[in-house]
This record gives C-alpha cells, sequence and structure tokens, in this order.
C-alpha cells in the first residue's frame, strides 16, 4: 500500500519539476521569436538621426524631413509670432506642455524649443496619425478670425498653434510630439538624438 | 544501443565529407584557424580589409556598426580608422565603384566578399592570397596557383613581394622580397582570413555563445524528465 | 469549476471524448521501443518547421533580385533572425533523418502489414509531401545549388515523351528558371504544401488511432482483453508515452543543438557551400548534386543509361523507386509482422536493402565515375529486386512462430 502512496508522490513531485523547468524553458524559446518583430539592423540604421542644414531657412519658413519615415518639421518663426503665443494659453489644452511624453525635458519651455524661433516637431497629428498643415496666415476665411497662425490637421480638424501645442476639445487629446534633436553649430540641427547621444 | 546508432549515423555523415571544398587546381590548401575570440587579430583584418580590398570588392551585408560591437571597437573608433567608403555608421560595406565599370575593366565584377568564407572556405582564401604570382602572359602580370587566370592582381604585393611560379614542379620560390618577412606576411593574411570568417557569419559569436546554455538547459530538464518517466513507468510490468 | 467548464463544453464540442480517444484511452502496446520515438519526433519537427518558416515569411522576400540579400539580411540585420534561420534549416534536414527513421522501424516490424495498410500509404504520401516542400523550400535562398538543383529536377519533368517541354515551362513560368519560379515555389512551400502536410498528418494518425499501433513483436493487442475491454498488453498512450516521448525529445533536441549551435552547415551537407554565392543562370557550379535526402534517388536517376536518346528510362526508374514503396503491403506475402519472426530470406533481403539505399545515397553526392556507376547500377538492381522478388522470397521465408502475448524486458 505504502508503495503506491510513494509512488503516486514521485509522480507528482517529478511532474512538478518537468513542469517548472519545462515552462521556463518554452518561454524562453518564444523569447528570440517576438524579438524577431522588433526593428532589424537595417531599419534601425534607416532611422538613425537626420542632420539638417538651417542656415537657408527663411523666417516663417518650414521645412520638412524624414526620420524614421515620419515627416518632422523644422520651423522658424518670427519673433512677432513668438509673441503671440503666450495669450493662447487659456485657449490650450496641455500650455505649459506637462505632458512629458510628447517633449524632452529641454524642450518642455514657454517655446518648446531649444532656440526660442527654431521649432522642430513630428508632423503626426497627436489624434489618428495624420500629418496636420501647416497654417501660418493669419484670421484665414476657413479657420476663423481667432487664428494667429498654426496647424491645422484636415483628417478631423484638429487646430494646434505655432509650438504645436493643441487646442481645448480637439479630437487630438495632446500636443504635437517634438523628437529629441539638438544643434550642432550655428546652422546644422541633428534629428532623433538629443546632446548626449542618446536617441 | 541509442548512442551507437546516432553515433553511426553522425559518422555516416562526417566520414564522406563529399561536400567539402576542393581547389579546382588541387593544390593543398593551408588552413588557418579562425578564432573569433581573438579581437585584435580581428582589428588587424578589418585594417587591412578596408585598406585593401574595399575599393573594389564590396561587402554589403555587413554593417560598421555591427562590426564595431563585434570587434570592441567604439562607433568612432571604427568612424575614424575603418570607415573611408560610407558615411553613415549604420551603413553597409559597400563600395562607390559601379559594377558594369568593374566589369568593364577587369573583365569581371569582383565578388562581393560577405559571405566569401562560407563559398569558399578560409583554407582557399589563406591559400589564395598567399600563392600570387609573376606571369608575364597576363595582363595585370601575375596569375594564381588556386584560381588560375584570375582577373584579381597581387593588391598585397608590397608586402609579400614577388613569387616565381615552376611550371614543372608547380614549386613557388619568391624572387623579389616585400616589406614583411613570410612570416609577418602569413599573419597579415591569416587576420585578413580571420575577419573574412566573421564578415561570412557574425552571428556565429552569438551562435557558440548560446549553445552552451541551450546544451546545458536540454541536460537539466533530462535530469528532471528522465525520473518523471521512471515514475510513471514503475507500475508497467 | 474545471469539471463543469468541461461538462459545458463536451455538450458542444467533443473535446474530452477525443481526449480520451487519442491520448488517455489510446491504448498502446506497451513494448514500444527506440524505434517508436520517431513518430512523435516528427511532428515535433513539422510544429518547428512551421512555426520557424511563419517567422522567416515575415522576413524574407520571394523576388528573385531580393531573395539571396534577405536570406543574409535574416542571418544579420533581423534580431534572433540566424537562430530561426538555422533552426528551419537544421530542421530540414532533422525532418529527413527522423522520417527515414520512422519508415524504417515500419519496414523492419511490418508495420505497413493488415490492417495498417492506410496508415502506411497516408505516410507514403506524407514523404512524397515532404519531398515537395522540401525541394520547392531549397529554391528560396537563391544560392547557385537552389537554381542549379531546381534546374535539374524540373527538367527531369522535360524528359518525359511528349509533354516533357512544354511541362517543364509551365512548371517554371519562364524558359530557364526565374523569378517566376521562385515566386510560384515559395506559395506552394509556405501554404499550399503544408496544408496538404498538415491534412496527411491528422489522417494518419486517425488510420493508426482506428487500427491501433504495430510494435516490435508484431503482435495485435486488440486479440486480448481483460474484462473491461481493454488490451492486456495495452498502456494508455498519456501519461505512459507521453512522459516516455518527453525524454525522447529532450535526447533529440540535445542532438539537434549540437548540429545547430556547432555545425549548422554540417560541413556542407545540411548548408552547401555554393549555396552562399547567388544565383547565376550563366554559371553552372563544378559539382552540383541535391540535398543529400535526395540523393538515392537521384543516383538511381544516373545510373539508368539513356535510351533511344531518351533521358525518360531513368526518370521512370527514379519514379518506380518511391511507387514500389507504396505497394509494400501487397507485395510482402508473409503472415509475420515484426523482423524478430521472420525467416532468414527477408532478413538477408532487408540488410541487402539498406546497404543499396545508404550506398545510393552515398553515390548520390559524389561526381559520375565508371566504378560509381557501376556500384549505383548494382545497388540500384538491389533496390528493385528488393521489391520486385518480395512477393517469393517471403511466400517461401520460414518464419518463426509469433507469441501470443508481446515480449517485455
Amino acid at each position: 500500500m505504502s508503495h503506491t502512496v510513494d509512488n503516486s508522490k514521485r509522480r507528482f513531485l517529478t511532474t512538478a519539476a518537468s513542469v517548472v523547468v519545462g515552462g521556463a524553458g518554452a518561454a524562453a524559446v518564444a523569447v528570440p521569436f517576438v524579438l524577431s518583430m522588433l526593428p532589424s539592423a537595417k531599419a534601425r540604421a534607416a532611422g538613425a538621426p537626420v542632420e539638417v542644414d538651417i542656415s537657408k531657412l527663411e523666417i516663417g519658413q518650414l521645412i520638412t524631413v524624414e526620420w524614421r519615415g515620419k515627416p518632422v518639421w523644422v520651423l522658424n518663426r518670427s519673433s512677432e509670432s513668438l509673441l503671440t503665443l503666450p495669450a493662447l494659453n487659456d485657449q490650450l489644452a496641455d500650455p505649459e506642455s506637462d505632458v512629458s511624453s510628447q517633449q524632452p525635458t529641454y524642450a518642455k519651455n514657454e517655446h518648446r524649443s531649444i532656440r526660442d524661433n527654431i521649432i522642430v516637431l513630428v508632423g503626426i497629428c497627436t489624434h489618428l496619425g495624420c500629418s496636420p498643415t501647416y497654417r501660418p496666415d493669419l484670421a484665414p476665411a476657413d479657420l476663423g478670425p481667432e487664428w494667429k497662425g498654426g496647424f491645422f490637421c484636415p483628417c478631423h480638424g484638429s487646430r494646434y498653434d505655432l509650438s504645436g501645442r493643441v487646442f481645448k476639445n480637439m479630437p487630438a487629446p495632446k500636443n504635437l510630439v517634438v523628437p529629441p534633436y539638438h544643434f550642432l553649430g550655428d546652422n546644422n540641427v541633428v534629428i532623433g538624438e538629443d546632446a548626449q547621444g542618446t536617441a | 544501443m541509442r548512442t551507437l546508432i546516432f553515433a553511426l549515423f553522425f559518422g555516416y555523415l562526417s566520414v564522406i565529407s563529399g561536400q567539402a571544398i576542393a581547389s579546382a587546381e588541387g593544390i593543398h590548401l593551408d588552413d588557418v584557424e579562425v578564432d573569433l575570440a581573438d579581437k585584435a587579430s580581428l582589428q588587424r583584418g578589418a585594417k587591412t580589409f578596408v585598406n585593401y580590398c574595399l575599393s573594389c570588392h564590396a561587402a554589403s551585408f555587413m554593417r560598421y556598426n555591427r562590426m564595431a560591437k563585434d570587434l570592441d571597437l567604439s562607433d568612432d573608433q571604427v568612424k575614424e580608422n575603418l570607415m573611408f567608403a560610407s558615411e553613415k555608421i549604420g551603413d553597409t560595406m559597400t563600395i562607390a565603384m559601379r559594377a558594369e565599370d568593374a566589369k568593364k575593366w577587369f573583365g569581371v565584377t569582383p565578388p562581393d566578399l560577405s559571405v566569401i568564407s562560407r563559398s569558399r572556405g578560409t583554407a582557399w582564401l589563406n591559400t589564395y592570397l598567399q600563392t600570387f604570382f609573376i606571369d608575364d602572359a597576363k595582363a595585370v602580370g601575375t596569375n594564381n596557383a588556386v584560381f588560375k587566370d584570375v582577373g584579381m592582381p597581387h593588391i598585397l604585393w608590397e608586402q609579400q613581394g614577388y613569387l616565381h611560379h615552376d611550371e614543372e614542379t608547380g614549386h613557388l620560390t619568391q624572387v623579389k622580397e616585400g616589406t614583411l618577412s613570410t612570416y609577418d606576411y602569413n599573419v597579415m593574411v591569416a587576420d585578413l582570413v580571420n575577419f573574412l570568417a566573421y564578415v561570412g557569419e557574425p552571428s556565429k559569436i552569438q551562435r557558440l555563445e548560446l549553445g552552451k546554455w541551450v546544451l546545458l538547459y536540454l541536460f537539466l530538464f533530462f535530469l528532471v524528465a528522465y525520473p518523471m518517466k521512471k515514475a510513471f513507468w514503475r507500475d508497467i510490468h | 469549476m474545471f469539471s463543469s467548464l468541461m461538462g459545458w463544453v463536451d455538450a458542444r464540442f467533443p473535446a474530452t471524448k477525443m481526449w480520451e480517444e487519442h491520448l488517455s484511452k489510446y491504448y498502446a502496446p506497451k513494448n514500444f521501443n527506440f524505434w517508436y520515438f520517431f513518430g512523435s519526433l516528427a511532428l515535433l519537427v513539422l510544429v518547428l518547421q512551421i512555426v520557424t518558416g511563419i517567422f522567416l515569411t515575415m522576413h524574407y522576400k520571394p523576388d528573385a533580385a531580393l531573395a539571396f540579400a534577405s536570406v543574409e539580411y535574416i542571418m544579420r540585420d533581423v534580431e534572433w533572425g540566424w537562430l530561426i534561420r538555422y533552426l528551419h534549416s537544421t530542421g530540414a534536414s532533422a525532418f529527413f533523418i527522423v522520417i527515414y527513421l520512422h519508415m524504417f522501424r515500419g519496414l523492419i516490424y511490418g508495420s505497413y502489414k493488415q490492417p495498417r495498410e492506410l496508415v502506411w500509404l497516408f505516410g507514403m504520401f506524407l514523404y512524397m509531401a515532404l519531398m515537395a516542400e522540401a525541394f520547392m523550400g531549397y529554391l528560396l535562398p537563391w544560392g547557385q545549388m537552389s537554381f542549379w538543383g531546381a534546374q535539374v529536377i524540373i527538367s527531369l519533368f522535360g524528359a518525359i515523351p511528349f509533354i516533357g517541354d512544354q511541362l517543364a515551362l509551365w512548371i517554371r513560368g519562364d524558359f530557364v528558371v526565374a523569378d517566376a519560379t521562385l515566386n510560384r515555389f515559395f506559395a506552394f512551400h509556405v501554404i499550399a504544401v503544408p496544408l496538404v502536410i498538415l491534412g496527411l498528418v491528422v489522417a494518419h494518425i486517425i488510420a493508426l488511432h482506428e487500427v491501433g499501433s504495430n510494435n516490435p513483436d508484431g503482435v495485435e493487442i486488440k486479440k486480448l482483453k481483460d474484462k473491461n475491454g481493454i488490451p492486456l498488453d495495452g498502456i494508455p498512450f498519456h501519461p505512459y508515452y507521453s512522459v516516455k516521448d518527453i525524454v525522447g525529445v529532450t535526447v533529440f533536441l540535445f542532438i539537434f543543438s549540437l548540429v545547430l549551435f556547432y555545425a549548422p552547415e554540417m560541413d556542407g551537407w545540411f548548408l552547401e557551400h555554393a549555396n552562399f554565392v547567388p544565383a547565376n543562370p550563366l554559371k553552372t557550379p563544378l559539382h552540383i548534386a541535391p540535398v543529400w535526402y535526395f540523393t538515392p534517388f537521384y543516383a538511381i536517376l544516373r545510373a539508368v543509361p539513356s535510351i533511344a536518346g531518351s533521358s525518360f528510362p531513368g526518370v521512370v526508374a527514379m519514379g518506380l523507386s518511391i511507387v514500389f514503396l507504396f505497394l509494400l503491403p501487397w507485395l510482402d506475402r508473409s503472415p509475420v509482422k515484426s523482423i524478430r519472426y521472420r525467416g532468414n530470406y527477408f532478413r538477408i533481403a532487408l540488410v541487402l536493402f539498406v546497404i543499396s539505399f545508404v550506398g545510393l545515397g552515398f553515390l548520390g553526392t559524389q561526381p559520375v565515375t565508371d566504378l560509381y556507376t557501376i556500384l549505383a547500377r548494382v545497388f540500384s538492381i538491389i533496390y528493385f529486386a528488393f521489391f520486385v522478388l518480395m512477393p517469393i522470397y517471403t511466400k517461401l521465408d520460414k518464419d518463426k512462430p509469433v507469441p501470443e502475448r508481446v515480449t517485455f524486458k
């Protein structure tokens, strides 16, 4: 009788050990397969930081560069237009850029930029991923008399100011993303990497 | 019994190495030891590679930043010392020469060297790089003992000097000294071949590393699975 | 809790019934030996190939201009891509090793004989599907061996009288093996043939579980049952053979890992050197041979001389060498299944057959020489004689008495 008891205990223990060790092994096997779906070295190389020459960027001009397949805007804002921005604060959803995912710490400031005039933004609406249009014109017919220049998303009508801050009660919930970037000398901006070299 | 069967089977596979690579010319091939842990050798090989090979031959599957990581170099070290043909550290080892132009100049397009160590084998590469000899009948002035009438000139002639090939015996003798002694030249070639072996399969470093752990794990699992089998089969008589 | 959930499911789907029929109340003979590991191992390798194949498909490009580079992309740029690719390439050879041992088991213990003819036939169709799968998969890396191997094999169809040329053209979709061929082989390799294989595996297992497993004694355990109707020599597959197969799987994976991590090319047998040169339609490698698992049939093909300027006889011989395997259940006239109780004629015939099969396998990898051609012809004759003469020598054989019960320890 005790033989049977012994054996069922032995069966239980060895099975439990096999399930634990085998389960750990099976989980470990899954890891390479899951990781293989991450961006490859090729995709990472293609998504490497992009260097942009801004020496010819005129006031009010916006250029679009591609970084990691996304449109990134570099905009040279006039000093006058910067002066209009603080007045908009109470119409904005996040005027102080408190949502930390939307910009690096060095761009959490009044102008959401390292240099006051030059702003770098990922040109993708935080609503559903369309690319908004740059609308620098003041008080155009379609955007109304209050429009001080900014970005307008044609898909669902979200509005952002010239710092990419979203207005209240828009479909888009958050400000436009400021990517990591830094300046290299006076005339070059490197998008995709901050001054410490981290992406 | 089980082990015997497996031994027999794998014996069958390895004894008759039918797919082994031989030189078409029937020359004995001297192999070199491939050691991907010898970073100094790989770094020297990389230096030779970018200086002497990477103008005509690309290694278009090999990325500079991958090489930096595997050869214990920083990205900046690679950029300054090894990266002349490309701009970005994430680029692969491509060359500016267009394939059509190369074909016009050399008669053939110099092959991409990414996986040359896997198609030719390291022994062939090592011997090939050691056995260029003077041949006035050739446009490039040299010929090769393992690759007859090869279009490639003797790129490392300054280091090796020149060899003479005896038609009758097939012996190679030094007729002009190079800047390196025969020993030092052979080391240079061995390092280059080591590097080419690395380029052929960079993941071999991870492969060998992971292999130990997988085998260890399977051994440990056997130690719990076999007692489980025994426990269940005790009551089968 | 669990039982009420299962009750709910069972009222709608026969989960418990299937579990019992195929595992917990499937009574297998208790005397399975080493040779009985290879069925479950084949299933394991099939799963491995499907899973790794799915992940390779995410990165591979079935385009003649991109295919070779995409394989190297997997080997270098894709995280863990090298592991997934080596699992798949080593798995291909492992599949054939396992299947050949599995088929050999059927041969020595007479598992193809009545009442298991359909198990054998489904298995043979599986083997053919597997060969098609392997052949088309081998084109995908788009190396020199991929290209010229496919070129040669497809040309075999060209040897068929009258329709051959049109047929070969239709298979390739171009005048030589080309982008169109690669693209369609990709479609067959990743979806069409795997579906056929999965269906046949189900049929193979259902047929087996209908009649019950054979065993090394070739005794039908269903003849002697206890009062509950359970075979006296049967034990439930689960847990007894599930725990045993787990041990077998562990040993298999250990050997598999040795190859995978330390010799994935297997010295040119699993991944050929010439296949690291991109396909070049203008230049054939000096020596081409199929991958090792096809070489016995390739050797038979080469051993047959062309007759009246046609290489068709060789193609026919190669086809027949597989057709005869299908006919095995009806060629064997002996009432005894297992080699343990067979007479000497069959034993000698089997030894000669194995020698000729392995010998042909070796010759198929080698360049043709006069000696090798003679050897290949001798082996081919033995190969066919094994089948053609089987009705005679199995009839004449002096078999030993078969015991009532299986022998166990």
